[in-house]
């Protein structure tokens, strides 16, 4: 597809005796079926050690002999087979070995092996006390449990222990400092009571306690994953790579990561600009909507900036790439997206704002049990148990499940619905919204330009602009292509840098271009424009018939009308916020029904707006695509971003969605209302086990077999109502398909 | 209650084993990818290349 080559020694690492390794983000792995196509197909070239496809995270990893067969040969095979592949730049995979999931994985599994170990003895004493045990079998049994619990608690609570301590470090609590104290009380407790040859011990309940957590923070984890892995192979696909010009002349596809300040970077025709710089030499026109929502190409030539994000028009550009310098629009979004980043990291989570108000009342209780039972005149040593056992018996285990079961189910049903979740808690957030905020270009409508007005089939001259239009990767040539889905280019076309192409039909000239090259006048172009406002023109001329304009204007997104309608309904305020030109954002918002709209804004006037809505006390979800969005995602109570949005935006965005409709928002809104709802019943389900668990335990009556089917209802209690959020879910619209080749080359 | 003595470290040791024995297939990375694996069973990989 491009003419550079691409260097190959910044994608690939060295692997295994000598062979080369590769991992490829691969585009249209759906089912098992092309799993073993591709393996077999890859394995039929020379030189290739292994091939191995991974079915949940749609990659490849490759290994090959370098003397035998090259990373070109794998992708070309690939592209052979049908498959769109793209390696992925070993500096971005720095997660990929997923530390933390496999540390999760292995506490789980010592956890559980402990677990059943030791209710094995458990439930042999506790049938043993009942019936008459020998003092040393039990004593015996509970000391063989403390030697599997001891170190079992070491090991598999390292990840409470540690984010406990950090919250503690910094000032804080956490639902992580009750379970610590909670754990490790009870293992202490249990060891006195071993040593003092007591009936009661309580290791099961401190195992079981981390078995159930693990369990919740392993699915927690492992959802997170999943749509990092996602939102990762869709950006590797997207090819964000940057063609070098090397001081010798040569050009090499590299990974951004390796491209510095002061390096020349050639854009060539159709291709996104990859970074931020000065135009050295070339002139063509730029599609800069993703930037600043405006959808009317603008000429550039030496000497002008141009953005990342935007798209490059018909012309070749060589561009210096420039560092930050403190004036451009790139450092000013910058610098109000670390003011808007900073002003919202104010939210407390419901489950810390639980763990808040949890703690002091659990512990609280605990203190007065102890008190209560040594002014009743007990010991102080048996008032101690009877308080632990307060612990031990409301230590968190549904709590801790509440909130990220909800989340998990919650975040999967989001997932076939096409958003992906940036931040966990954007689900909570979303429940509160009363007011959406849309920018115009590529949010509510689509990225890409199209035709006004169909097309006659008919109509031959336009028929042979669409043939022509297939020699060039212009924008709106590609736009007209899509129109009149011309197969077949004409033969020897030149293409006139900036301006147009031209092609000879039946002795006659036939030119397609800018208005100005096609001898347009402004009379004409004005009232077209007059019809269609803030369209984009291409010109046709053939021979001696008058010239044609054609406007291209991005389309609004096919359900947009559908979607705003449903929301209005649902009673939210919708606003426009666009940087687009007054004319074409008062036609999206009449066409949309939406009648606040606000025209050729700045990303600071946008934040000054967001501002104004959220001092007014009202919960701002901001959905946008732009550099010029980034800031008021940040800034915005929850944001959305398409996935074709620039890097920076979906960065700063709580959550991405896929495809060309806006159901998704629409979607998203209403299963984080039922989510929300599905927090708050989880805890009061928790909370409700603490009431009545509470005066048990404080009276002193508690077993630790009380404390295990207690502590395991509770916790399937949890887990069966966050997995109602499934329901009615099934019969809805599937997942709409991705495709992120589209968009990649859009 | 002598058969304790052989009966529990029998019990750990089978329980240590089945832990090992995960401990060692998530290390090989079997379970990186559960989505693919239930597929592969289905695969005639063992089957000539007709092609």
């Amino acid at each position: 597809m491009t003419v550079h080559q691409r260097d190959w020694q910044a994608f690939v690492t060295p692997g295994k005796d000598g062979a080369l390794h590769m991992d490829l983000a691969v585009d249209g792995i759906t089912c098992a079926a092309c799993m073993g196509e591709i393996e077999r197909g890859l394995k039929r070239l020379p030189g290739i050690r292994n091939a191995r496809v991974n079915l949940t995270s749609q990659r490849l990893a490759v290994d090959w002999a370098e003397d035998q067969t090259g990373a070109d040969e794998i992708v070309a095979e690939l592209a052979r087979l049908g498959y769109t592949a793209h390696p992925f730049d070993p500096a971005s995979q720095k997660e990929r070995q997923d530390k933390t999931g496999k540390e999760l994985l292995r506490c789980l599994a010592v956890a559980g092996f402990a677990g059943m170990n030791i209710m094995l003895l458990s439930v042999s004493v506790w049938s043993g006390n009942a019936t008459g045990i020998a003092p040393e079998t039990r004593d015996f049994f509970h000391w063989l449990s403390a030697l599997i619990a001891l170190p079992t608690v070491a090991y598999a609570g390292r990840p409470f222990f540690r984010s406990a301590f950090n919250a503690l470090a910094s000032g804080r609590l956490n639902m992580d400092v009750p379970i610590m104290i909670g754990v490790v009380l009870a293992v202490a407790l249990s060891v006195i009571q071993t040593m003092q040859h007591q009936h009661h011990a309580y290791f099961e309940s401190a195992v079981m306690l981390l078995f159930f957590l693990l369990v919740g923070r392993y699915l927690d984890h492992n959802m997170r994953g999943r749509t990092r892995s996602f939102a990762e192979n869709i950006a590797a696909l997207k090819a964000e790579v940057a063609a070098r010009i090397n001081p010798d002349g040569s050009v090499r596809e590299v990974p951004l990561s390796k491209v510095a300040a002061g390096d020349l970077v050639l854009v060539s025709g159709g291709e996104r600009v990859p970074v931020d710089g000065v135009v050295e030499t070339g002139t063509s026109e730029i599609d800069q909507s993703l930037v600043t929502g405006e959808s009317v190409l603008v000429p550039v030539r030496a000497g002008q900036r141009v953005y990342a994000g935007t798209l490059n028009g018909a012309g070749a550009l060589q561009v210096r790439v420039e560092a930050a310098s403190g004036a451009t629009l790139l450092d000013e979004v910058n610098r109000l997206l670390e003011a808007a980043s900073q002003a919202k990291s104010k939210y407390v989570r419901i489950a810390d704002r639980a763990a808040r108000l949890y703690a002091p009342l659990v512990h609280g209780a605990a203190g007065l049990t102890f008190l209560g039972w040594l002014i009743g005149g007990l010991e102080w040593q048996p008032a101690l148990v009877i308080a632990i056992s307060v612990l031990i018996i409301t230590c968190p285990c549904a709590l801790g499940l509440a909130v990220p079961a909800v989340q998990v189910v919650a975040s999967g049903q989001l997932f076939r619905r096409g958003v992906l979740l940036n931040s966990g808690d954007a689900i909570e957030r979303m429940a509160d919204i009363d007011t959406i905020l849309f920018d115009k270009t590529g949010t509510l409508t689509l990225a890409e330009p199209e035709l006004c007005g169909p097309v006659d089939p008919g109509d031959r001259t336009i028929a042979l602009a669409g043939r022509l239009a297939l020699s060039s990767r212009h924008p709106l040539s590609m736009a007209l292509v899509r129109a009149t889905g011309s197969l077949t280019p004409l033969p020897e076309v030149t293409e006139v840098s900036g301006a147009g192409l031209e092609a000879e039909v039946d002795g006659e000239v036939l030119r397609l271009g800018s208005p100005h090259f096609c001898g347009a006048t402004l009379q004409q172009i004005e009232q077209i424009l007059n019809e269609v406002p803030g369209a984009s023109l291409l010109a046709i001329r053939f021979g001696g018939e008058p010239v044609r304009l054609l406007p291209f204007r991005q389309s609004l997104r096919p359900d947009a009308r559908a979607v705003v309608d449903h929301l209005k309904a649902q009673g939210y305020a919708l606003e426009i916020l666009s940087g687009d030109t007054q004319p074409a954002v008062a036609d999206c918002a009449a066409a949309l029904g939406i009648p606040d709209w606000q025209a050729a804004m700045k990303p600071a006037q946008k934040i000054a707006r967001l501002e104004e809505l959220q001092r007014a006390g009202r919960k701002v979800l901001m959905v946008g695509d732009g550099l010029n969005d980034a800031p008021a995602l940040a800034g915005a109570h929850v944001s959305l971003s398409p996935v074709s949005a620039v890097h920076l935006s979906q960065a700063a965005a709580d959550a991405v969605f896929l495809g060309n409709k806006l159901q998704p928002v629409a979607d998203a809104l209403r299963l984080s209302k039922k989510a929300r709802a599905a927090i708050e019943q989880n805890l009061w389900i928790s909370g409700l086990y603490n009431i009545i668990a509470v005066p048990i335990a404080v009276a002193g009556f508690v077993t630790p077999l009380m404390a295990a089917v207690a502590m395991s209802a509770s916790s399937l209690a949890v887990t069966a109502n966050a997995l109602r959020l499934r329901w009615g879910e099934a019969g809805r619209e599937a997942r709409p398909v991705p495709d992120p080749a589209i968009e990649a080359k859009a | 209650m002598d058969v304790l003595i052989y009966l529990i470290p029998i019990a750990l040791f089978l329980g240590g084993l089945g832990l090992g024995a995960f401990l060692w297939s998530l290390k090989s990375g079997q379970f990186d990818d559960l989505e693919g694996a239930k597929w592969r069973i289905l695969e005639d990989d063992d089957l000539p290349d007709d092609k």
